[in-house]
């Protein structure tokens, strides 16, 4: 998949977390994830983040080495 | 029409609506009958299998009294009452068949035959005739009015009269192409004009002139059926008692002998119909008034729009091919399923277990979609499977999962009659959902109040006798900040529901949420800027909603199909719970569903992340329950959804496709992408009816059957499970769950069903919302709503009722996000799409059809102003062009689009509205933006360069080899 795609796709889900409440959103940004991207497509954006992460959100980041 | 063989209850006309009330007692002929208060005589004697005669009353219609057919002999009064019009009293002894009403009703009955032809044995009503049977029932034997041979005295019936033509004589209109209207067998008894009023909702006829000169007019500017408002649903055609509106099939084919109910295979509200056939040969669908989603009534596509299953283009062998630049081959069912077990198989091997997948349909029926995810499950071995809710109701599916804990609309559609404020969101149910359109419409008639958010201005802003309260005519991409702003409203102005939350949601979660609302930012005032929406008017609708009693949220895919759907969905659900609307009649968050059997897709297990009843597949136990029925190991691990599949294609992961019943290239967005997609497989298996647009790029094609030609249940939008019936055989040779099992079978799966209803076993042993669910239940009591187990041994009409399916109700901030597709010099004018009542989908049904007649090609709605600063006149062709692709169409010129705003269908292939749609989706679940895209509109000449490309590839692509080749 195109890196910028993923990266969006990424970034858009950090989005709607940033703004809930409480403490955790890196871990709820994680669980979304693991649980609607295959391994796959997970596994790409580690290796893509592992690259350079530059135009991933803070969130997408801290949530890396959780899924 | 008589013995038609129904499996349950009589569907007797009873000559006028039920009532509730307190019980009466009366006798008719001496026998004694308790009814509701307000019951009708007629009504009364009806219960007790007591037909009065009767012409103008139907017990779908207000009584008229017009017909004095139905005339009684009540003891006490004076004269002899009509029955349809005179309530039953306590006490009361009624007599039907005294020598002076059978008198009257001969008088009357003598009168009608007057001015009627008698040409009975050639009219195509012969046998199903109201007036036939009538004349029989009070034995008339005799006419003694007659013309004098001079002309002096006219009828309607007559053409000419002596030696000059009858001016009284009106021609048969027959511009509908489904019903013709004759007006010389017309008895004026007004049934049609009022099934177009209080039926359908659209009050097209009248009755014009008086007395003698009283006819049934359509208006319109030929005053014909086709060029007036009629909407084609068939009321009119249902309600009349003689052949003057009758049905072009019945005409051709004569009166059908048998009939055999089942459930539309169009849209989401799922009316039940009454297939009527001669042998296999059908001749009618005619709504089911037992039917508990239509309640009798039905739109132009489910009533009319059938003639596809017989349509020339319909394919009935097995073709298959080894490139897609070769024409198609026709073969034997083994040689098919070989070659495609073979490439399957072969894919896997050589790119791995996860290189091929499954599109499992929601045209098709609940064991059909079961099977297919099942084929990825069970033997591709992985959990690559999705399903069209993919592109459109999955933000549905993961809001509202979020918000009360389960995918589904809270209601059913009979909890219309109990709104007192509907708030249509992105939706125009007058074209997309047409009969529910006609129960709330009737709903507003009442009294009811209506609050319409689109950009748009539908039909249900402002039509025939019915106005929104509030129009809030928001730009697209901004529906979280409209509904943020409602609930802001509603919070700073403390006019929640305080004891509902507290009691069925955290208190203290709400606290939270209420201190994110009640910030500035996301008042009315504030995102007027970004919405369009004049802050007052939002505040207006956001009192009205909170206080104007029982308030029910209607919407569509213009609340999901955005880059923020799942969050608008999580918006609304937060709008109920403030408000208390959730868990009684009336109220609720109600999803409607485009297609037949979308929400039934959902519940058995399309999605690559669930099993059947939305269990994530990372769960040990459900999948150790699938493993040990189906002999198995489950992937653990989320599949690829349709556009990760697309993706993965491009990118040589992903190769081989089984896509039934759906048809991608036309419908999902990006259609570049998805050429892209498809080109790249290996192998893509098309499993429909015709050779749709994705077969260009397909290897196999099996063809499948129609909804008349198998077993099995679609769901539809209100969890009402609806049993389809076979009522002719495949044509294709084989019902569309046989097709799978074969190709099970083939890669050596060991399936060995018989029947559908073995398949509805399985889902009921494996889904607990189903747990009660078989076919001889639905035989019995016609249909249910999930879920039905033991804790629900009847169903459940409304959800939530004493608590949410999760506990708590939770409340989830939502915050506006702009979306990525914006504006600007190069694409200044949004895009937004939909449909529109003729046609459904991308038209692979309708458009074969006589439908197309009011919707030929697709025409892009752009307003005066936007029109004349680039010189387009009305019916112009214009190129149509985003960052993702171009294409051209007609235009036309209608202030239901704001200025910046344009809006097109996407029914036709020529016109290709995808190609312009964007890659944008969903935050959660993919689900693409369709209603928003940045565009530029100019003149051009006619089609581009891409559509004949396109057209000439597609042509080449159905290409089949015949047998001397």
């Amino acid at each position: 998949m195109p890196h910028e795609k993923l990266t969006r796709m990424a970034n858009q889900i950090a989005t709607f977390f940033a703004t809930q409440p409480g403490t955790d959103q890196a871990e709820r940004v994680a669980m979304h994830l693991n649980d609607f991207w295959g391994p796959e497509m997970r596994a790409e954006l580690k290796a893509q983040a592992a690259e350079d992460d530059s135009d991933l959100s803070p969130l997408v980041k801290e949530a890396i080495p959780l899924i | 029409m008589k013995d038609f063989i129904i499996p349950w209850d009589d569907d007797r006309d009873m000559g006028t609506k039920a009532v509730q009330g307190a019980p009466v007692t009366l006798t008719v002929d001496g026998f004694e009958v308790t009814v509701p208060e307000g019951t009708s005589v007629m009504r009364a004697a009806s219960e007790i299998g007591m037909q009065i005669p009767k012409l103008c009353a139907s017990d779908n219609l207000e009584a008229f009294g017009s017909c004095r057919l139905c005339v009684v002999e009540i003891e006490g009064r004076r004269g002899t009452p009509a029955s349809c019009t005179t309530p039953v009293a306590e006490g009361m002894v009624v007599r039907t068949q005294s020598s002076k009403v059978k008198k009257i009703r001969k008088g009357v009955m003598e009168l009608y035959i007057s001015d009627h032809p008698l040409d009975c044995l050639t009219c195509a009503a012969n046998g199903d005739c109201e007036l036939q049977d009538m004349a029989g029932a009070v034995g008339l034997r005799d006419v003694r009015y007659e013309a004098p041979e001079d002309g002096s005295l006219i009828n309607h019936f007559e053409q000419r009269q002596g030696d000059q033509p009858n001016p009284e004589w009106i021609a048969k209109d027959d511009s509908n192409p489904y019903f013709t209207y004759d007006p010389s067998k017309c008895i004026v008894c007004n049934r049609c004009v009022r099934a177009c009023e209080e039926v359908q909702g659209t009050f097209a006829l009248t009755i014009e002139g008086r007395g003698f000169d009283s006819r049934v007019s359509a208006g319109g500017p030929a005053n014909d059926f086709l060029t007036s408002d009629c909407v084609s649903c068939g009321a009119c055609v249902q309600a009349c008692p003689t052949a003057t509106l009758q049905e072009k099939s019945v005409i051709e084919l004569g009166t059908p002998e048998r009939s055999v109910v089942t459930t539309c295979a169009y849209c989401g509200v799922g009316c039940s119909f009454k297939a009527e056939l001669n042998g296999d040969e059908l001749v009618r669908m005619t709504p089911y008034k037992h039917g508990e989603a239509n309640r009798g009534h039905s739109c132009v596509k489910g009533r009319f729009a059938w003639g596809y299953a017989n349509h020339q283009d319909r394919i009935m062998n097995p073709m298959i091919r080894d490139s897609i630049d070769e024409p198609w081959k026709e073969v034997s069912w083994d040689e098919a399923m070989t070659f495609t077990a073979n490439r399957m198989r072969g894919l896997q091997e050589k790119y791995g277990r996860k290189s091929i997948g499954v599109i499992t349909s929601s045209r098709c029926t609940n064991e059909e979609t079961y099977l297919v995810q099942k084929l990825a499950r069970g033997v591709f071995m992985n959990n690559n499977t999705d399903t069209c809710a993919r592109v459109c109701h999955s933000p549905t599916g993961y809001g509202l999962g979020q918000t009360f804990g389960t995918s589904a609309g809270t209601q059913n559609f009979d909890s219309v009659e109990h709104v007192d404020v509907a708030v249509i969101i992105g939706a125009n149910p007058t074209d997309a959902h047409p009969v529910f359109a006609s129960r709330l419409k009737k709903r507003v008639r009442a009294g009811a109040k209506l609050i319409v958010v689109d950009p748009r201005k539908t039909d249900v802003v402002r039509s025939a006798h019915i106005e929104a309260a509030h129009h809030l005519p928001l730009r697209p991409g901004t529906n979280v900040a409209v509904v943020t702003a409602l609930a802001h409203v509603i919070v700073t102005e403390k006019i929640y529901d305080e004891d509902f939350i507290r009691e069925r949601c955290d208190w203290d979660e709400f606290q939270d949420y209420a201190a994110f609302v009640s910030d500035p930012r996301h008042s009315p005032e504030m995102t007027e800027v970004l919405t369009g929406v004049p802050a007052e008017e939002l505040r207006k609708a956001a009192r009205l909603y909170a206080q104007g009693g029982n308030g029910a949220i209607y919407y569509g895919l213009g609340v999901t199909e955005h880059s923020q759907g799942s969050t608008t969905v999580m918006g609304i659900a937060n709008l109920a719970m403030m408000t208390g609307n959730i868990g009684r009649e009336g109220v609720g968050v109600n999803p409607l569903r485009g297609q037949n059997n979308v929400q039934g897709s959902c519940d058995m297990g399309s999605f690559p992340h669930e099993l059947p009843g939305y269990r994530h597949v990372k769960g040990d136990e459900v999948r150790a329950l699938f493993e040990s029925k189906w002999n198995v190991k489950i992937d653990p691990e989320p599949g690829l959804r349709i556009p990760n599949m697309l993706d993965a294609a491009v990118s040589g992961s992903f190769k081989g496709l089984y896509c039934q019943g759906e048809d991608i290239l036309q419908s999902d967005p990006d259609t570049h992408h998805v050429q892209a997609g498809l080109a790249a497989m290996e192998c893509v298996i098309v499993h429909d009816l015709f050779l749709n647009e994705t077969a260009n790029y397909a290897h196999v094609f099996l063809p499948g059957s129609t909804f008349l030609e198998k077993d099995g249940t679609f769901t539809n939008a209100e969890r009402r499970i609806n049993r389809v019936r076979e009522v002719m055989k495949p044509k294709n040779g084989y019902a569309d769950w046989e097709v799978t099992q074969l190709l099970a079978q083939a890669m050596g799966a060991d399936w060995n069903y018989s029947h559908p209803s073995e398949i509805m076993d399985e889902i009921a042993e494996t889904t607990p919302g189903f747990a009660n669910v078989n076919y001889e239940m639905l035989d019995a009591r016609g249909s249910v709503q999930w879920p039905c187990n033991d804790a629900a041994p009847d169903g459940s009409p409304i959800m939530h009722i004493d608590g949410f399916v999760r506990g708590k109700g939770r409340f989830i901030n939502t915050e506006y996000v702009a979306t990525d597709e914006r504006t600007g010099p190069r694409f200044p004018l949004l895009l937004t799409t939909g449909r529109i009542l003729s046609q459904y989908n991308v038209g692979a049904q309708t458009r074969r059809t006589e439908n197309s007649i009011w919707h030929s090609e697709d025409v892009l709605e752009i307003h005066p102003h936007d029109a004349e600063v680039r010189g387009i006149k009305e019916g112009d062709w214009i190129k149509l062009a985003s960052r993702a692709g171009e294409t051209a169409l007609r235009a036309t010129l209608t202030d239901k689009v704001v200025p910046g705003v344009v809006y097109t269908t996407f029914h036709h292939p020529d016109t290709q509205a995808n190609v312009i749609t964007t890659d944008f989706s969903d935050w959660a679940t993919n689900c693409p933006e369709y209603k928003v895209t940045a565009v530029q509109v100019g003149l051009s000449n006619g089609p581009t360069e891409w559509q004949r490309e396109y057209n000439e590839q597609a042509a080449r692509s159905r290409r089949i080899q015949t047998a001397a080749e």
